[in-house]
């Protein structure tokens, strides 16, 4: 029963951590309670669907098909974080201004939203299709207090999501969205990386370097601390070369795209003096 | 679409091609344990592990030490490609029931 409920809870973990930097990051929107809720129930009921049909898809691709869908997953939650951040340094700092001044009710596009709830269901349905899994195996297996250790796991996960969540809004409100939009280019580079061990895993891209440096005396990926970084700022402790490269990818694609994007606009170039003009 | 098709299908098989020539090693699970529980492979040299699941239980094999996680379901085989690895031991489990499904790819 209690390891039900751990398994349960690891798995909900992640699920939940992510939805909390979404949560956080669409403070003061109206609405999001419906579209994170209805993320979640698109989750759940794509996880339940991925579970089922989880024979055909390990043989899908010549064997690979389990990697080549997680990677997909993945990647899609990296575009829609990436689309949500971008969207962010356009619009974040009104957003935070207007907050101020209507004590907390914000307009936000709902394509954005729309980005967040497709990263809440991709969450859910990841690690949701593995707790169907594990469960039915548990009841076809004869275990007892099943019912009793999802529960314990699920609300395990959830409090320790409310409990971020609640930590994150003490963050003064000036850097709020600052705070969020690092927190979410760093699991959208986590994210990423994942998808890259996934390709490796399958061999559909090279390793370049199967272990870069193991850092598990530090830090053990297995264990909770080690696992929470990990969803938060992809923390792994033997990464391979390319999943290095698919994190600083994202991480550099992002945080250059925000500058580009909140700079005021210069006068064209061709309006300046320019050095090889008067050459 | 047939062309994307065609050009996917081709990069599967030019990859398939490479790893037929990397050797293989096999783990069967039975009665949610690993069998052998100790694997010996070669350091330094990539290679193709089949997981064998003959129980009517979904399996996910796993190993947080050379990062590897594929779900493995009932009466079902897997690949994973793992490596070139460090000499070293190296643990791996069967996540769904860690009480018995435990293993180590002895690394040298």
């Amino acid at each position: 029963m209690l390891g039900i409920a751990l398994l349960v809870f690891r798995e909900v973990l992640e699920a939940a951590l992510i939805i909390t930097i979404v949560c956080a990051a669409t403070r003061g929107v109206p609405g999001r309670g419906w579209f994170v809720s209805g993320g979640l129930a698109l989750g759940v009921l794509g996880a339940v669907l991925v579970a089922l049909f989880a024979d055909r898809l390990a043989d899908a691709f010549s064997g690979v098909g389990q990697e080549v869908f997680n990677a997909g997953v993945l990647l899609a939650a990296v575009g829609m974080i990436g689309w949500h951040v971008l969207w962010m340094s356009r619009h974040g700092r009104v957003m935070a201004r207007e907050m101020q001044a209507l004590g907390g009710a914000v307009g936000a596009g709902s394509r954005s939203l729309l980005m967040l709830l497709g990263v809440v269901a991709l969450a859910v349905l990841r690690e949701g299709s593995e707790v169907v899994l594990f469960l039915y195996g548990m009841v076809a297996g004869g275990a007892g207090g099943v019912t009793f250790g999802l529960a314990l796991g699920v609300s395990g996960g959830v409090v320790v999501g409310f409990a971020l969540y609640f930590g994150l809004l003490r963050i003064p409100l000036r850097h709020f969205f600052t705070a969020t939009n690092v927190l979410l280019i760093m699991l959208a580079a986590g994210l990423a990386a994942a998808a890259a061990r996934y390709l490796v895993q399958a061999d559909l891209l090279p390793a370049l370097h199967a272990q870069l440096w193991d850092s598990s005396w530090l830090l053990s990926d297995g264990s909770l601390p080690g696992q929470t970084l990990h969803i938060l700022i992809g923390y792994d402790a033997t990464p391979s070369g390319l999943m290095l490269m698919f994190y600083l990818a994202v991480v550099a694609l992002l945080s250059v795209g925000m500058r580009l994007i909140d700079r005021p606009a210069k006068p064209p170039p061709s309006a300046r003096p320019t050095i090889e003009a008067g050459v | 679409m047939s062309r994307r098709l065609f050009l996917i299908s081709l990069i599967l098989a030019s990859f398939s091609a490479t790893a037929a020539e990397l050797p293989q090693y096999t783990l069967v699970i039975r009665s949610h344990t690993f069998q052998p529980a100790e694997l010996k492979v070669p350091a330094g040299s990539k290679f193709k592990l089949l997981v064998e699941n003959q129980d009517a239980t979904p399996e996910e094999f796993e190993s947080i030490e050379f990062n590897r996680e594929k779900i493995v379901p009932a009466n079902h085989a897997i690949t994973v490609y793992v490596g070139p690895l460090p000499a070293g031991r190296y643990r791996f489990f069967g996540d769904f029931h860690q009480d018995t499904a435990q293993g180590v790819l002895v690394v040298e």
